[in-house]
């Protein structure tokens, strides 16, 4: 669906509302696990801040006279979307900050839907995380306080990889569970909403960076730390829910397979370095920031025209 | 209007040198952290700004044309000189905050563009109301955005706890204010405010356009 090409192009009925739907029925999985583990105020959360996006969107429309787009779904997905990124003690107002800052500084202040230049949801996290660090490091598991399996393993521990599977450890709302995850991304990639180059060039990059830096710096690959590398965190939750996002990711293949390697590369360092346990959100938004270059370099080629004058056309 | 209040109002509202010009944008992002910071900021700027626009303006029948960026720069940095010694011998606290921002004023594109836009080609005493007009501008500009900061990123305005007074502290600081994006966004959306008055973003004939 997403090959580009010369015309003549195929049209189909695929339109946003469409794909936002799909994108949140491939969410449901880890939503629900999220409320089931988590308790039902995983559900305010997520409520208070699908509602925060969409309000925002609407008011900000209205107010500046623009074609209301709340029915297309994508702030209702933004606020989705966010709110699986927060960790479930959080204050109730802090989902509704979040999806404030998303919607109108992130998404409509830069154009609205298909002009944001970053993905609406996780600038909202990281502003978040900039602006309340305590709230949003503070994390429960089974009712009690608890580190997040990789400030754990920062520390030189070792969680058990069968729970950190399953996702019954600390973590934000939707990205703790893999099996949820992955059922969720499998409906998104046979109904054909997503292209895997993004989330296998990101994961793929990722499990290599950790293993070259394994053998450089110990002389053995350790594959349990890498899998439990691969589960822990917003990992896959960012590589097949966040990273694929339409507006903010390459078109082309090969720049997909640039975007992805970006965004696992940086994942590892920021995972790897001393102050944050935690980088795929930052890791994300970063590689967002380098899509209209990567853009320029890997434009298709017309028939017919040489390439070095593309190129230096483009540049 | 007579043309020394003109200039005034030229460099607070007409041609803001934070909000419309946008010069200066180093010190304005970087110690408008608190409001107290932004208004020592502002002065320190207008002393300069005063002192050497006089001078430029006294010597501007002397200096040769070829090499008038030198001059000024020596002018300006005579100032900036005089301006951090006062500092450090009365305000030690306040040159200590400010720290590497006060020398830097020499290169502050204020200064240094109003030494040649205006300065060099207009008399002493106007010269004189210019650099204080824009100065004024500077530190409003730098002010409300230090205010702006501070209430959002600390909860406090000039070091007053308004948190505390006001909403009983129940408003939890978005300690990103007074990190270097707030600076951007309040920034941003003080040039909006300033902008929107009259705007119907039709650049190409706009009354403000000189």
């Amino acid at each position: 669906m997403l090959n580009v090409s010369a015309a003549p192009h195929i049209r189909n009925g695929t339109y946003t509302r469409e794909l936002m739907l799909d994108v949140c029925i491939a969410l449901i999985p880890s939503t629900c696990f999220g409320i089931y583990y988590f308790g039902i105020r995983a559900l305010f959360i997520i409520a208070i801040s699908i509602i925060s996006c969409v309000l925002s969107e609407y008011i900000y429309e209205k107010i500046m006279g623009r074609e209301v787009t709340v029915d297309d779904m994508s702030a209702f997905l933004t606020g989705l979307l966010l709110a699986l990124n927060l960790p479930v003690h959080v204050p109730l107002w802090l989902p509704a900050v979040g999806g404030v800052f998303a919607i109108i500084i992130v998404k409509q202040l830069f154009g609205g839907i298909g002009h944001n230049f970053m993905n609406p949801a996780l600038a909202a996290r990281c502003f978040l995380l900039i602006s309340y660090s305590r709230e949003m490091t503070t994390f429960f598991a089974d009712g009690e306080s608890g580190a997040t399996p990789l400030v754990l393993m920062k520390a030189g521990e070792r969680p058990d990889i069968f729970k950190m599977f399953m996702g019954t450890t600390a973590g934000c709302i939707g990205e703790t569970c893999v099996p949820m995850i992955l059922m969720g991304a499998l409906y998104l990639v046979i109904r054909k909403v997503i292209s895997v180059i993004i989330p296998l060039s990101c994961i793929g990059s990722f499990v290599l960076f950790m293993s070259v830096y394994d053998f450089v710096s110990y002389g053995t690959v350790d594959t349990g730390y890498i899998v439990l590398q691969l589960c822990a965190g917003g990992l896959l939750f960012g590589a097949f829910f966040m990273a694929t996002d339409y507006v903010t990711s390459p078109v082309t293949a090969a720049g997909k397979v640039v975007y992805g390697i970006s965004i696992g590369t940086l994942i590892g360092i920021f995972r790897l370095s001393k102050g944050l346990p935690e980088g795929v959100s930052y890791a994300i938004i970063c590689s967002n920031m380098i899509v209209p270059l990567i853009e320029k370099c890997t434009m298709p080629v017309p028939f017919g025209e040489e390439k070095k004058r593309i190129w230096l056309r483009n540049i | 209007m007579n043309r020394y209040t003109e200039r005034l109002y030229n460099g607070i509202i007409r041609q803001n040198p934070t909000f419309v010009l946008m010069l200066g944008m180093c010190p304005t992002l970087a110690v408008t952290t608190s409001a107290a910071n932004g208004v020592m900021m502002g002065i320190s700027t207008t002393a300069v700004l005063v002192m050497s626009n006089i001078l430029i303006s006294a010597f501007r029948k002397i200096i040769p044309k070829n090499i008038r960026i030198p001059a000024y720069i020596v002018i300006i940095s005579a100032s900036v000189s005089v301006v951090q010694m006062l500092l450090m011998a009365y305000r030690p606290d306040i040159y200590s905050s400010l720290g590497v921002y006060i020398p830097l004023i020499v290169v502050n594109c204020i200064i240094l563009g109003r030494a040649d836009a205006y300065a060099s080609s207009n008399g002493i005493l106007i010269s004189m109301f210019d650099g204080f007009g824009m100065g004024a501008g500077f530190t409003i500009g730098l002010t409300s955005i230090g205010i702006f900061r501070e209430l959002l990123g600390n909860g406090t305005i000039f070091g007053w706890n308004f948190n505390e007074y006001f909403l009983k502290g129940q408003y939890t600081p978005a300690a990103i204010f007074v990190m270097a994006p707030g600076a951007f966004f309040v920034l941003a959306f003080l040039c909006a405010a300033r902008k929107n008055k009259g705007c119907g973003g039709n650049c190409m004939n706009c009354s403000e356009r000189r």
